[in-house]
């Protein structure tokens, strides 16, 4: 038996995941991403269609609502084009986020039956997430064309703002899974908080639209800068400032390591408390 | 636990002071809510809550070397499952260290990756990638797999259509294929499909024969003793003793006699104490069809006023109760002013080989005395049928008299 000998000792106070075996359960993260993937759409009767439907009708509503009965402005981007870049960023995070929190509590078979590092169930939720994204993109895409709207060479940058949207909402996603073990108070005060961030956070609206005596409350909101940075690199408009895309980099790294450190600080009660 | 007896480096498992202990909030009650956490700190900020420390394993240290099937045994509570709950990591020590030679797999939980929703074959996949086979290990053994499980024809239907019988049968495959270096087997929890705990059984001797290692806790002294090589006895969370099967067993069932002794002092014994039982007695070995006989006696106490009753419990080793026997049932009245001798009989009752214990009680409108294991009796490994065609015993909580007709 030449395998490595696995030690077991008691976790300390900083219980940092053991990156080896992470790596290893990348099957499990795989397996996880696919089987969320064809577990959405199975016994659906339009199936993928939902994919593309739902961004679109929740960017019409807003354009009608925001754009054509609040009468906002954008900055001459057409509202919906607007509305649907906004939508489908903010769907990045929120999307991470609200799935990766109940994941663990959804799995508690398997975390208190199997052993494999947990931080791969939160994390796996990432999968389909991106796949939406993607899927929105390419319809994005074509509305881009068919409007005649040139986001420039800022497009480049979108993949860094994605990891962004994904490392904020992984980030908070850990730390709410690993706190819901044990309070499920978290499964209600999570999807009213988001709702509620969604309205705080200029998704559907621009930040010129926010009144002058607010807007510094707006532009301490770190997922305002994600908004800003997305629409730089979806629809052209103005680049945000330097301080904002350093501060969402910034927020983005804090977000994961403090996730991981709240989820790993608790992870060595999961399969008591679950 | 220090350094220096740090276990030689060709061992299976090697633990060293290996403790877990579950804390049991005493002040206030725990908080549920997250409200009622924050409400209790912001109330008291500086209070500390109190724990009472329940020690669930307490300084277990063995080495166990390859090629070894290990049983486990140990009464209701003793720690078994926790200690594999560790060895296989899903919950972690809170003390000592324990080294393996590597990956443990476990026989604990069959099907729990399993997903309804999913097909036969996605579930081949995802459940052998959270058993830590790799995706090429799992396409190599593919075909295996599948033969083996015998659901080739519904490979791509999802498993909540499969009977609970296919099932079982792709899970418990998945689980078979899986070729870790150490392996783990729960009886308690494989239960419910006789199929199924044969075959852990048998995958469990061929795995120990390929020179792996194989734990396995159970009640059954039977089993034990048929196919591991050495045993751990286990007792509220202590290595009581680690050895020959033989050994251990023979420890269990001391275990099991000192319980007893210790109600056969009257002061012991739960109840009133009106009037207690002085003796009871049943032959210590039977055959499966043989009568259960238990003779009692009685002291007297002329205060009582009214007759009693007797009543006894027949248990098996896992403490479940086999059948009660009360004399109001039959009815059966005692006199409390003079002193009883008497005997119950409990007829056509086929009982399974194993150990029994009888708990007597004396009751009236309360509990006289109750004398839980006032006698045990061990019921030989013969079956009572003129083939012997299954050789690790017969399925069923009790045996009975039956009969086969041609047409």
């Amino acid at each position: 038996m030449t395998t490595a000998r696995i030690v077991i000792t008691p976790p300390r106070r900083l219980n940092v995941p053991r990156w080896r075996e992470v790596w290893e359960a990348r099957e499990i993260f795989y397996s996880f991403g696919v089987r969320d993937i064809v577990l959405r759409y199975r016994q659906t009767a339009i199936g993928v269609a939902w994919v593309v439907l739902q961004p679109l009708v929740t960017a019409a509503i807003f354009a009608i609502v925001f754009g054509r009965v609040a009468g906002l402005p954008t900055g001459g981007v057409p509202y919906f084009l607007f509305a649907f870049a906004g939508t489908a960023a903010w769907t990045v995070f929120s999307g991470v986020l609200t799935r990766a929190a109940p994941s663990l509590v959804a799995n508690q078979a398997l975390v208190s039956k199997v052993f494999f590092p947990r931080v791969v169930v939160p994390l796996s939720v990432v999968m389909s997430v991106l796949l939406d994204f993607v899927v929105s993109l390419a319809l994005f895409a074509v509305l881009l064309a068919v409007n005649g709207v040139n986001p420039g060479w800022a497009v480049l940058a979108l993949p860094l703002w994605t990891l962004c949207a994904l490392a904020l909402g992984s980030g908070i996603g850990l730390a709410a899974s690993a706190i819901m073990v044990k309070y499920r108070d978290v499964q209600y005060v999570l999807p009213w908080l988001v709702q509620v961030l969604m309205y705080a956070t200029p998704v559907a609206y621009s930040l010129d639209a926010v009144p002058a005596g607010l807007s510094w409350w707006f532009e301490a909101n770190p997922l305002t800068w994600l908004m800003e940075c997305f629409r730089w690199s979806m629809l052209g408009t103005a680049a945000p400032p330097a301080w904002q895309v350093a501060g969402l980099l910034g927020a983005s790294a804090v977000a994961v390591v403090g996730g991981l450190l709240v989820f790993q600080r608790r992870e060595r009660e999961f399969a008591d408390l679950i | 636990m220090s350094a220096t007896t740090s276990s030689p480096p060709d061992t299976a498992i090697s633990s060293r002071g290996l403790a877990k202990s579950y804390r049991i909030a005493t002040s206030g009650r725990s908080h549920d809510r997250l409200s009622e956490a924050l409400v209790a700190r912001v109330r008291r900020p500086f209070h500390r809550r109190e724990f009472e420390t329940f020690d669930a394993l307490h300084d277990l240290s063995f080495d166990i070397p390859w090629g070894e099937a290990v049983g486990i045994v140990g009464r209701n509570g003793a720690g078994k499952s926790t200690l594999l709950k560790i060895l296989t990591r899903i919950t972690a020590p809170s003390g000592g260290r324990v080294e393996l030679g590597g990956r443990v797999g476990s026989l604990l939980e069959v099907g729990t990756g399993f997903h309804p929703e999913l097909t036969g074959r996605e579930n081949i996949y995802l459940n052998g990638s959270l058993l830590g086979m790799g995706r090429s290990e799992i396409k190599r053994r593919f075909d295996d797999i599948v033969r083996f499980s015998g659901v080739e024809k519904f490979l791509d239907t999802p498993v909540k259509r499969y009977s609970s019988g296919m099932y079982v049968r792709l899970a418990f495959s998945v689980a078979a294929h899986l070729e870790t270096e150490i392996l783990a087997i729960d009886e308690v929890l494989a239960v419910g499909d006789a199929e199924f705990q044969r075959k852990s059984l048998d995958k469990m001797r061929d795995v120990a024969k390929d020179g792996r290692a194989v734990l396995y806790v159970s009640h059954q002294m039977q089993t034990v003793t048929t196919l591991c090589t050495s045993a751990m006895f286990l007792d509220r969370g202590r290595l009581v003793h680690h050895g020959t099967v033989d050994d251990v067993m023979a420890a269990y069932r001391d275990s099991f006699t000192s319980f007893r002794e210790s109600q056969e002092d009257v002061r012991r014994r739960p109840g009133s104490g009106l009037i207690r039982f002085a003796r009871v007695t049943t032959p210590e070995v039977r055959e499966p069809v043989d009568d259960t006989v238990i003779t009692f006696e009685v002291g007297a106490n002329p205060e009582i006023v009214g007759k009693y009753f007797v009543t006894c419990h027949v248990r098996d080793q896992r403490g479940v109760i086999v059948t009660q026997c009360d004399s109001r049932l039959v009815s059966q009245w005692f006199d409390p002013s003079e002193p009883h001798g008497g005997e119950v009989r409990i007829k056509d009752l086929w009982l399974q080989p194993g150990l029994y214990t009888v708990d007597m009680y004396l009751c009236q409108a309360g509990v006289f005395d109750e004398w839980q294991a006032a006698a045990t009796f061990e019921v030989l490994p013969h079956l009572p049928y003129p083939e012997v065609v299954i050789e690790d015993g017969i399925f069923g909580a009790v045996l009975c008299d039956f009969d086969y007709e041609a047409w």
